[in-house]
């Protein structure tokens, strides 16, 4: 299940990573041996079984929709690495 | 004895009773860890002056007759990636070095409730992703059983914590055997319950399907009461499970008599060193000695359960952590004149470690167009299976055991360029993940003077059970055994 260097640029474009030649190479090696191994369960049959989409038996939780106290807006902004008259900035979009 | 070498549940006693002040409690747990930290480095964040005022309020508390709570003063290591109001939560990564939280974890302000003392933010591979705690950012933790290996992970340092007595007892988080690894390679005893008995808000995604918060403990009894602390239902965390409060301290009372024991074959032959195989066939005679009936299982989807893990808990992870972008909070790279679509690529580069991007990397390839029905479609299927295998045991037996790892405590170093062996590590408790179900992991001896883990597994909910199967065979054990570093100053 060897993936080529294409796939792996292609993964790193989807995944925001920007990475350099030499991590590109490590990772196409890496991932080629995991992938290899998780392609195992492909031998398995699972004509008709469905998926597993959760563990515990619960379905639609609802609650009451309201008002509760929250976090304020300069605690909301605390964080952020770059933060002007109570919002986030980010460098030019367009 | 030294108080640092006490359980929980005796501090508590000790501290009720007023035989010694929280503060005098707290001092000394913080003393020990100014000697061990330089070898041991289990914390990433000591919260020395908060641990001390809060020690403080409690004895302020005692002393005039108000109660504290079940568990006042008596102190916790934390796990980095539970949400802690005010403290620093780092998650093991660059990306959040400096992010402190608005809010508590549910699971901190249950223990706070019950009156423990938080000493600081336990050590751990980065966004959980390990089986060593050589993820780290802040450096590895090191086993105080031998510093030249690992503690495992990725709960290492809340295991080494405890291991070493920088802690009575510790929460972990487990989603492929986070809890129960390091456990077992730090000669401790780590739990993770049914996934949805705790709540998960405030813990830091990593697999948000297999992710579940537990005790760590040095007792099989303390482990019960630090479960009883933090479980139960959440209107934060919609997976919660509404069940009544189950008492698992009372209920501990090491008759199992009769009871059925399932060896799964699987995990508990091939791949297993020999040493570990010894200690862990002979605690299975302890079982028999218990008058438990004991008969090997056979499991066959079992063989593709860490396949199918390596496809799941990235693809998870890969949607997960695909908030770490640099705007609302956590680490942001910036340079002059870059667009918005550089800044994101290059805060992700530069704030993730190897092992993170790995397995972001991995995930996106396993949900992306074309490879998601052969990859992620099918690890799905196989899950069903696996939780079948499961539900056909359980209908024969209580309990099901093997080892919690292949090996004991392995070299710094050894795996950290071969992920694939890495992975392997967690081969005996990923299967216990994708099902959802309750296991623990004891000491059960040791192998070439490192610590042996035993695991005991049980059907959703069926936590009373796998502590009181435990509790009787750690009794059976009688391990008692100290890291070599405990005894020296």
């Amino acid at each position: 299940m060897a993936i080529s260097m294409e796939d792996v640029e292609h993964v790193a474009r989807l995944a925001r990573l920007a990475l350099s030649c030499e991590e590109k190479e490590t990772m196409r090696r890496q991932l080629s041996d995991v992938l290899e191994h998780a392609h195992r369960i492909s031998d398995l049959d699972t004509e008709g079984v469905p998926p597993t989409s959760r563990v515990v038996p619960l379905v639609n939780v609802f609650r009451e929709d309201v008002v509760r106290p929250s976090i304020t807006p300069g605690e909301a902004i605390g964080n952020a690495g770059w933060a002007e008259e109570g919002a986030f900035r980010v460098p030019r979009i367009v | 004895m030294d108080i640092i070498n006490r359980d929980a549940l005796a501090i508590a006693e000790l501290i009720r009773k007023r035989e010694i002040s929280a503060v005098a409690v707290t001092t000394a747990f913080l003393e020990r860890i100014r000697d061990v930290e330089t070898t041991v480095n289990a914390y990433i964040n000591v919260a020395c002056d908060e641990a001390v005022r809060r020690a403080e309020r409690i004895d302020g508390m005692l002393a005039e007759g108000r109660d504290p709570g079940p568990f006042a003063g008596v102190p916790i290591a934390v796990k980095d990636l539970l949400s802690t109001r005010g403290f620093t939560t780092t998650c093991g990564s660059r990306m959040l070095e400096n992010f402190v939280p608005v809010y508590d974890a549910t699971v901190v302000e249950r223990v706070d409730g019950a009156g423990m003392v938080m000493l600081g933010k336990a050590n751990m591979d980065e966004f959980a992703m390990g089986s060593s705690t050589e993820n780290s950012y802040f450096g590895p933790t090191r086993n105080p059983w031998d510093p030249d290996t690992v503690p495992g992970g990725s709960s290492g340092g809340s295991a080494a914590a405890v291991s070493a007595g920088e802690a009575p007892w510790a929460l972990g988080s487990d989603t492929g055997g986070s809890i129960r690894q390091p456990a077992s390679l730090c000669g401790i005893v780590g739990m993770k319950p049914t996934y949805g008995l705790v709540s998960r808000y405030g813990l830091v995604a990593f697999a948000s399907s297999l992710d579940q918060v537990g005790p760590m403990a040095r007792t099989v009894p303390d482990c019960a009461a630090l479960l009883g602390v933090i479980a139960g239902n959440d209107p934060m965390d919609s997976t919660s499970i509404p069940v009544e409060k189950v008492d698992y301290t009372g209920s501990l009372d090491g008759e199992v008599r009769g009871l059925k024991v399932g060896v799964v074959k699987e995990i508990s032959s091939r791949g297993i060193d020999e040493g570990v195989l010894e200690r862990f066939q002979a605690a299975v005679s302890n079982l028999e000695g218990l008058g438990m009936e004991v008969e090997e299982i056979t499991l066959p989807s079992f063989e593709y359960a860490l396949s199918a893990y390596y496809v799941i808990a990235p693809a998870e992870a890969s949607s997960n952590l695909a908030r770490f972008d640099g705007v609302r909070y956590g680490f942001r790279a910036s340079a002059e004149g870059e667009d918005i679509w550089e800044m994101y690529d290059r805060t992700r580069s530069m704030g993730f470690g190897n092992e993170v991007k790995r397995r972001i990397m991995l995930g996106t390839y396993a949900l992306s167009a074309g490879y998601y029905d052969a990859y992620y479609a099918q690890a799905q299927k196989v899950r069903t299976l696996i939780v079948r295998d499961f539900e056909r045991a359980y209908r024969t037996c209580d309990v099901l055991v093997s080892p919690t790892s292949p090996s004991v405590a392995f070299r710094l170093g050894e795996k950290v360029d071969d992920p694939l062996t890495m992975y392997l590590s967690d081969m005996c408790t990923i299967p216990v993940n994708l099902a959802g179900i309750p296991a623990i992991s004891l000491p059960c001896g040791l192998s070439d003077g490192m610590p042996v883990g035993f695991q005991v597994m049980g059907p959703a909910l069926g936590e009373a059970t796998v502590l009181n199967v435990a509790y009787a065979l750690e009794g059976a054990i009688g391990f008692d055994e100290r890291p070599p570093l405990s005894t020296s100053k």
